[in-house]
């Protein structure tokens, strides 16, 4: 295994990763729920016959390929920075974390390469019905994309359906159903997806409130806002609904991640939530990533019923993670100084079963072998010596985490308050409404990036959760070339995100009248 | 069905279907000729303007194809991902900066407003096209010339040298590789735009290119089959698993594996009799089916003798017993077993393109299409 870890190469991989990964996610969510709401808005052209929506389809349609391009752009690195920059990481799982990779490929990437180019260039060589369909499928095929490399993330927060083989030192599949089902793979797809239907929901709303505030394409508008706010609406709610699922399965799974996100040192039974909190700037002295509340709001026993549906339950906080503890379950959770102590004999037993399969010495190996089995558990515990290491950055998580959940509920209001004067006819009246939604549409980006920094920083330190430490995980390369290549990425990404932003800014300032062009 | 195979048939089916992937993908490499042709071929605005919406509606095509080689490469030899891509950081890394600036050219370039402008978008292009094709090759080259690389007991690997796997282009036999590779996607573009655009301007002078990209890429290609053919491989004895040099080697595997040289024998001819018919023909147009399935045939013969018949497909030329087989860089007999029941769905995904790709195809590019077509790159 990896004796000398170089932290500075870990930071800058892991600089490199969050800057590739959060540029990808700027577009991602747009292509996921834009597709939905061109596809719906080409069924009702589809029924009505109405040339105005296809009008509208058109232009929404044309906004979506700038924005899928460079999706696509930003996007094939990540596949293969896995290998570039966290080959160890790539060994160590590759068996699983391949597997879902080469389908999503094979699934999803050929249809909606295939489907778009009938999309964009099929309208005079298709008919009516194909294209319909067409447009369909490129939205079906951009989802199963993202269903994939989801369930790989979702297997990275709680490993299942594998086991170690110290013969490859490696892990390996044993239930590919039980990672495609695995609980906390389908609640990420599901809360990512409806997350990202809610922002492209948000910024057809904002562009079609600029129309309204410049008196411009008005009809063409008010129809954009009510798909946009009932698909919003309907997205948001759903969106809701499946992070309350993902709170509930991260406290069992992650309990860390989860008192992180709360900033919840001390745990208790009946906790509260705190509805909004600043934390002090400077650390509470145990480590660095922890510090304490200047000030908090607090619901009495909401953290509680939100983590067990009961809000009488205990909720265990980073100390009693830290020094163990007993979960509602009736599960005992051993202190994490015990964890260190079972994964460093996992890391011993893994390197004596490879010196006596290598001596030939059969006695020695097998006893290895249960000895790594019984400790494997905590596997990646073995790499640390202080317990407080495993705090992940608490601010981070927490200001992260209230803003994801603060600006999804102000969402919910615009989508409501949308169709309540769309209803009453009142929608181009209200100009600070309509101002409001506009500068909403970056507030649902911050939302969306939030939301993935609370999945990746809370569960820091872990790449694997329990079983793979991040700084484990590191391609054995030189620091120097991943902070040039980091350079690189920062400045193409930056120098066509420049380009994506004017020229949607000019199609958008030309209108559906020019056929988006 | 695929769990009574033995975990020897999985890792060849395995090889067999990452082959034909990158045998695919050399195929599709037509899209990246076809932007080092852009001015050659088209010498006014509107021609260009025929050329790029001709490339434009198939290079995702290309794009989707490299990519699921990589993911089907990751998950049927997690050890070469990880080894490879890992340890030849720059190849790779300027192999993905060269795809990356592609991915935005073709939609961006004729946008207003796009900042840069529209040469820097071509100049993407052209860069894409050139440097990807060289590095593809040069990167496939060292599957016969091998590596830099250690691996050791825990499967962790490293690379020996400190250029990240640059060293490969200081090695002529992998450079020729690239350079067959950069003037076959040339040759394949040319008979592609007189296949897919309707003018005269360009036919002819695609016609006419076939000569300038076919006469060096026959060189260069004749150049690496002899050099291979004759030059030492890497052979892994099957008892053992110790890796040893052996003279002939891939001669050896062509000659012990009768179909795969009547592949290969056949798509030279394949290659040869489109684009010497199209170059000879006044009105031909079909020279890129016969050119690009004898492409597919060729390289898809070239994998399996780097990969089957006891030889490392990824040689260590650092330390030879570090080198990668289909057998010890494999995933798990359960990984490739559900991963051959999702390789299944291929038939189907190769249908539909077919379809979608006849559907758009039923009528080929042209001016007036240009003037009417509200989306053009």
């Amino acid at each position: 295994m990896i004796e000398h870890f170089d932290p500075s190469l870990v930071d800058w991989s892991r600089a490199q990763f969050a800057l590739t990964a959060m540029y990808h996610w700027i577009f991602v969510p747009l292509t996921l729920g834009l597709a939905f709401i061109i596809a719906i808005m080409e069924t009702i052209y589809f029924k009505t016959g109405d040339s105005q929506w296809k009008k509208i389809t058109k232009f929404w349609m044309t906004l979506f390929g700038i924005n899928f391009a460079i999706g696509v752009a930003t996007g094939i690195i990540l596949e293969f920075e896995f290998g570039t920059n966290w080959s160890n990481y790539s060994w160590f799982v590759g068996d699983i974390f391949g597997a879902p990779l080469a389908v999503e490929g094979i699934m999803a990437f050929f249809m909606e390469s295939t489907f778009i180019a009938v999309m964009f260039f099929g309208w005079n060589k298709v008919s009516k019905r194909f294209h319909l369909v067409s447009t369909w499928l490129v939205a079906i095929g951009s989802n199963l994309s993202a269903l994939w490399i989801l369930i790989a993330n979702g297997w990275m927060q709680n490993p299942v359906g594998m086991k170690f083989n110290p013969e490859t030192a490696r892990n390996e599949m044993m239930n590919f159903w039980d990672i495609l089902f695995s609980p906390t793979g389908v609640n990420k797809f599901l809360h990512t997806l409806s997350s990202s239907y809610t922002l492209a929901a948000v910024f057809v709303l904002g562009v079609s409130s600029w129309y309204l505030l410049k008196k411009v394409n008005v009809s063409f508008a008010k129809k954009s806002i009510v798909v946009a706010a009932v698909f919003g609406l309907t997205s948001s709610v759903y969106t809701v609904l499946t992070g309350d699922n993902s709170a509930r399965e991260i406290v069992r799974n992650q309990p860390m991640k989860f008192a992180a996100i709360e900033g919840l040192y001390d745990g208790s039974a009946g906790a509260g939530l705190v509805a909004f909190g600043v934390m002090a700037e400077s650390t509470n002295g145990k480590h660095k990533n922890m510090k304490d509340f200047n000030f908090k709001i607090e619901i009495p026993n909401m953290l509680s019923y939100m983590a067990y549906l009961d809000g009488n339950a205990f909720v265990p906080g980073v100390n009693d993670i830290i020094n163990g503890f007993t979960d509602n379950d009736g599960i005992v959770h051993p202190s994490v100084n015990q964890k260190i102590e079972m994964g460093k004999k996992a890391i011993t037993a893994l390197r004596t079963f490879k010196t006596a399969k290598k001596a030939g010495d059969k006695t020695m190996a097998e006893q290895a072998q249960k000895d790594l089995e019984a400790n494997f558990k905590y596997f990646g515990y073995g790499y640390f010596d202080d317990p407080y290491d495993i705090v992940p950055p608490i601010s981070m998580s927490f200001y992260s985490f209230h803003m994801m959940v603060g600006l999804g509920m102000w969402f919910i209001l615009l989508f409501i308050i949308s169709l309540v004067y769309i209803y009453k006819d009142l929608i181009t009246n209200k100009k600070w409404f309509l101002r409001a939604v506009l500068w909403s549409i970056p507030l649902a980006y911050v939302a969306s990036e939030c939301g993935w920094i609370v999945a990746e920083m809370g569960r820091q330190p872990w790449v694997i959760q329990d079983l793979m430490p991040t700084l484990t995980a590191v391609s054995n390369i030189d620091v120097v070339s991943v902070k040039i290549t980091f350079f690189l990425f920062l400045t193409v990404f930056t120098g066509l995100l420049i380009a994506e932003i004017k020229i949607l800014l000019k199609q958008i300032k030309n209108g559906p009248n020019h056929g988006g062009q | 069905m695929f769990e009574n195979l033995s975990h020897l048939a999985l890792q060849q089916y395995w090889w067999i279907i990452d082959s034909l992937l990158g045998s695919i993908l050399v195929f599709l490499l037509f899209v990246q000729g076809g932007q080092t042709l852009i001015y050659r071929i088209g010498k006014s605005d509107m021609e260009r303007t025929m050329i790029i919406n001709a490339l434009g509606r198939k290079w995702e095509f290309t794009f989707t194809t490299l990519v699921t080689f990589g993911g089907a490469m990751f998950a049927s030899f997690p050890l070469f991902y990880s080894t490879s891509f890992g340890g030849a950081y720059w190849v790779w890394m300027a192999i993905l900066f060269c795809f990356i600036i592609q991915a935005v050219s073709y939609e961006f370039r004729s946008k207003p407003s796009n900042v840069w402008g529209a040469k820097t978008f071509e100049t993407f292009l052209f860069i894409n096209g050139l440097l990807g094709t060289i590095l593809l090759g040069i990167a496939v080259g060292t599957f016969f010339n091998g590596a830099e690389f250690l691996v050791n007991d825990m499967n962790q690997s490293h690379w020996a040298t400190a250029f990240g796997g640059l060293e490969a282009v200081l090695n002529i036999h992998n450079v020729a590789l690239g350079l067959t590779v950069f003037f076959l996607a040339r040759l394949l573009a040319s008979l592609y735009f007189m296949n897919n655009i309707e003018d005269e301007n360009i036919y002819s002078r695609s016609r006419k290119q076939l000569l300038y990209s076919g006469i060096p890429f026959l060189v260069v290609f004749l150049f690496f089959v002899i050099r291979l053919m004759l030059m030492k491989g890497f052979a892994v004895d099957p008892a053992t698993g110790v890796v040893s040099l052996e003279s002939y080697k891939y001669l050896h595997n062509l000659l012990a594996m009768p179909i795969v040289a009547l592949l290969f024998l056949g798509g030279v001819i394949g290659v040869l009799f489109g684009l010497i018919k199209s170059y000879l023909s006044a009105k031909y147009t079909k020279g890129i089916w016969f050119a690009g399935g004898g492409t597919i045939m060729v390289v898809f013969s070239l994998f399996l003798i780097a990969g089957f018949n006891h030889t490392a497909f990824y040689p260590s030329i650092a330390d030879l017993q570090s080198s990668l087989t289909i057998q010890n860089a494999s995933s798990s007999h359960y990984t490739l077993t559900a991963m051959s029941y999702v390789s299944l769905i291929v038939p189907f995904v190769i249908a539909y393109i077919v379809y979608v790709w006849r559907a758009i195809n039923n009528k080929k590019i042209d001016l007036e299409e240009m003037n009417t077509e509200e989306h053009l790159y």
